[in-house]
């Protein structure tokens, strides 16, 4: 009964990279103006890492309803949990009950676990659809990605950790608004994929 | 130089940055807006809107580049004007 009722995989993409694509600008914008502006009103500080711990939760019914294998429910569970400790950490850091930079590093195990799982749990080849295609390049941009969170954690004052983990999330919006359940991925599309739909 | 043109030409030079920041962050909505409506230009068939006969719940809810859209205007009406006058007052 469920299954008739649940959106599709591609809609649940895209509306978890319109959640990436607020986190990034919420990122980019504190990034620009340096975190002193940034916090100088208490509510904007919660503001990224409330949204990023509600994205945790948020996955939990996407790994519990779209268990079309275990590999993929094991994998959505990995990036509820990594995005809610990443969350958590950072809204201790904002309300001050955590003090040492060193928790930047939560957002740096989170984006390596995440890269992890994304490259582990597509089990077909690069041109298999656009989706595979799509999971090796999330997987390998959040993996190299992951080095942002842990120049912040050392520089926390650096432009460059600082737009990198931005623009990381950024990227995450745009490969996640190109996924399609069943589409071809620069011409190619594998026979035991499916029928492409738009 | 003197001591006085050094500390006018800092203070211009801090200036012009913040001034700079404060266009980026301004910018950075409309740019977001702008990139979903080329995007809905784009793949017109993707605002299942524009044809809703026939489409499922889903698929009308599913309007990706409208979402860009939205966001990016939802950013520039409610966060950028608090940022860049925090920023105004740091100068």
């Amino acid at each position: 009964m469920i299954a008739g009722i649940e959106p599709r995989a591609e809609f649940v993409h895209w509306w978890f990279a319109t959640g990436f694509l607020i986190l990034g600008l919420l990122l980019f914008s504190e990034a620009i103006v340096g975190s002193e502006v940034w916090g100088r009103r208490p509510w904007r500080r919660y503001l990224w890492p409330s949204f990023m711990f509600g994205m945790g939760v948020l996955m939990w019914p996407v790994s519990t309803f779209f268990t079309n294998s275990t590999i993929h429910m094991v994998a959505h569970s990995m990036w509820a949990q990594v995005l809610m400790l990443a969350g958590a950490a950072e809204l201790g850091v904002a309300r001050g009950k955590l003090h040492s930079q060193y928790w930047r590093l939560t957002s740096a195990l989170g984006l390596a676990v995440s890269g992890g799982a994304l490259i582990v749990h597509e089990q077909n080849h690069w041109l298999f659809s656009r989706a595979a295609f799509l999971h090796h390049t999330l997987g390998w941009t959040v993996l190299v990605a992951a080095v942002f969170p842990v120049l912040q954690a050392v520089k926390p004052r650096s432009l460059t950790a600082a737009t990198g983990f931005a623009t990381t999330f950024l990227v995450i919006a745009v490969l996640l608004y190109c996924d399609r359940d069943t589409a071809p991925i620069f011409g190619h599309l594998s026979f035991y994929a499916g029928v492409p739909h738009r | 130089m003197s001591a006085n043109i050094a500390h006018e030409l800092k203070a211009k030079t801090g200036e012009r940055a913040r001034s700079l920041r404060a266009r980026v962050v301004l910018a950075l909505g409309p740019a977001t807006a702008l990139g979903g409506a080329v995007w809905a230009v784009v793949q017109p068939w993707r605002l299942t809107l524009l044809h809703p006969h026939g489409q499922g719940l889903y698929w009308l809810l599913a309007e990706p580049p409208l979402y860009v859209v939205l966001v990016g205007i939802l950013f520039r009406l409610l966060l950028a004007p608090g940022i860049v006058a925090d920023l105004e007052a740091d100068r």
